[in-house]
């Protein structure tokens, strides 16, 4: 018993430990003056602020279009990219597939600055569309993964049946190999969302003036000092993420529970 | 379906953006500018190997191996309660110890910073029981104190997974032997979950060598590990090819330390995060 507090014990320092800055932070977000050391009553300021800022405003613009056009394009060209890999032979498979881990492995600032070298090399500006570019570019490879296993589940009776059976390729592909993988690519979608929105480091190098993302903007307040109205947003993000987190949650226990069902019923 | 063709555009696009910038990294590091032009010289690694940048470099990895073994302390023990079979809400405590690595991690770097500053809580709290303001931020000790926090729970889920995996029968085994908790532990789930402890050191040391944000929060603007070296080289300095060299030395760092572990994981059925 006096073992079991122990762990407890433990454990619960542990989080503490990983939970109070976090708790702190928030708390402090609400306090109506700017100090960090005394409470000086309660107050939503900081919060009306933030939503005042302009450049704040601005960079949760830039994040979500390019959170979201990245995703997708990184979405579609991994998802070709996955099949077209499953049917090679092994050579260039595995060169392929070493190419793809590359930027995964690698450090993300020797990625960010080998992409800025490129777009500086090709004479591209800096701004919208070189951290777009490079952004699709670091999403791909988790496509890739999280598609890849599906693919290489698939049963290809499945898909020559539904040939004789007189669907033409298209329909095939849309009836019974599409809905076989479509976890994997929803996977790949929503990792490469978050990514793409908690990237820094490569958005700090492959971004121009005028053009920045949450984190930059966050960095360069951070970098100035503190500021109550970053402790407003990280706040609000938190929450919006354990909201996010809850209800992906919900919808895959209850997708579960259905598919549990169903199958008893078969049974 | 024995078509290839739908990787085309991936193809392309490797080529594009993976390969052609690591030639161009390659090219930067092995030439200098000259008054008359650009020639091709080792130059720029003779000059990694001045006092100053050694210095540097040894600087970043005792930081991050520091940082390494903090939370390969802190963490390993975790991972033992955690995947111990009479914990109650065994769920929702594995799904707090992800939930902060959602967090970005910038806010969560920034949250230690209105923690240790000089008019930050902690030194609130002290002066209210007499002790003088400490300068906590601005070290070494904030940096690895940044470092542990942002990465103590890529230590703690590889370990885990590879402790909750081991078959139950095994330590059963032991302990029918007539193994103590000790011995059983030693002999039994150490070695097992020697894999897990594997992945999570390089998924904390690689991190941890390469940041430059954690450093130039909590670190200062003067501090410099490898990482603000590089970022001063193309930002500030201008040096490119000075900064390609030092960043391509790194990552051959990296790739090796990496294909160290993966090969030890693959031979041992390893649990990385993936």
């Amino acid at each position: 018993m006096v073992k079991y507090f122990l762990k407890r014990g433990y454990l619960f320092l542990l989080y503490a430990f990983l939970y109070a800055p976090i708790i702190v932070l928030a708390f402090y977000s609400f306090n109506s003056s700017r100090s960090r050391g005394t409470w000086d009553g309660f107050s939503l300021k900081w919060y009306i602020q933030m939503f005042q800022d302009r450049q704040i405003l601005t960079s949760l613009y830039y994040s979500l279009v390019i959170g979201i056009i990245s995703s997708v394009v990184a979405t579609i060209i991994g998802t070709m990219a996955a099949f077209g890999i499953n049917n090679m032979k092994t050579l260039p498979r595995t060169t392929v597939m070493n190419l793809t881990y590359l930027p995964v492995l690698n450090p993300d600032i020797v990625t960010g600055i080998s992409f800025m070298l490129l777009f500086i090399f090709i004479r591209l500006k800096l701004g919208f569309i070189t951290l777009l570019l490079s952004h699709i570019t670091f999403n791909i490879p988790y496509v890739i993964l999280s598609v890849l296993p599906r693919i290489k589940q698939l049963d290809k009776n499945m898909y020559e049946a539904a040939l004789d059976l007189g669907a033409t390729p298209a329909v095939a592909f849309r009836k019974v190999v599409l809905p076989e993988i479509m976890p994997g690519v929803i996977t790949g979608l929503l990792l490469a969302f978050t990514l793409s929105l908690d990237d820094f480091v490569i958005s700090f190098f492959n971004t121009g003036s005028g053009v920045s993302t949450l984190s930059i903007t966050i960095y360069s307040m951070a970098r100035r000092g503190i500021n109550p109205k970053i402790n407003a947003l990280s706040t609000l993000m938190f929450v919006s993420i354990l909201t996010l987190l809850v209800i992906i949650n919900l919808m895959m226990s209850r997708q579960k529970n259905s598919k549990e069902k169903e199958s008893k019923e078969v049974l | 379906m024995k078509k290839t063709w739908a990787a085309y555009p991936y193809i392309f696009w490797i080529i594009i953006f993976t390969i052609v910038p690591m030639g161009l990294l390659i090219y930067f590091s092995i030439t200098v500018k000259t008054p008359t032009g650009t020639i091709i010289s080792m130059d720029n690694f003779r000059r990694f190997t001045e006092p100053i940048y050694l210095k540097v470099l040894a600087r970043s990895l005792t930081l991050a191996a520091i940082s390494t073994v903090c939370c390969l302390l802190l963490g390993y023990p975790a991972a033992l309660f955690l995947s111990s079979r009479d914990l109650r809400h065994k769920n929702t405590m594995v799904l707090l110890m992800v939930l902060p690595m959602w967090m970005n991690f910038l806010l969560r770097t920034y949250a230690w910073l209105t923690l240790l500053e000089r008019k930050g809580l902690i030194n609130t709290l002290l002066g209210k029981i007499g002790i003088p303001p400490l300068n906590l931020l601005y070290n070494d000790f904030a940096v690895v104190l940044g470092m542990v926090y942002n990465f103590l729970p890529f230590m703690v889920l590889p370990i885990y997974s590879v402790l909750s995996k081991i078959d139950h029968s095994l330590i059963e085994a032991a302990e029918d032997l007539g193994a103590d908790p000790l011995r059983t532990f030693l002999k039994v789930r150490l070695p097992l979950s020697l894999p897990g402890v594997m992945s999570g050191i390089t998924m904390v040391f690689m991190p941890a060598v390469t940041t430059f944000v954690i450093s130039r929060l909590l670190g200062g603007g003067q501090y410099t590990l490898i990482g603000n070296l590089i970022e001063q080289q193309f930002l500030t300095v201008g040096d490119w090819n000075f900064g390609s060299a030092i960043s391509l030395m790194m990552m051959l760092i990296i790739l090796i330390g990496m294909g160290f572990t993966s090969r030890y994981e693959k031979e041992q059925e390893g649990g990385g995060l993936w």
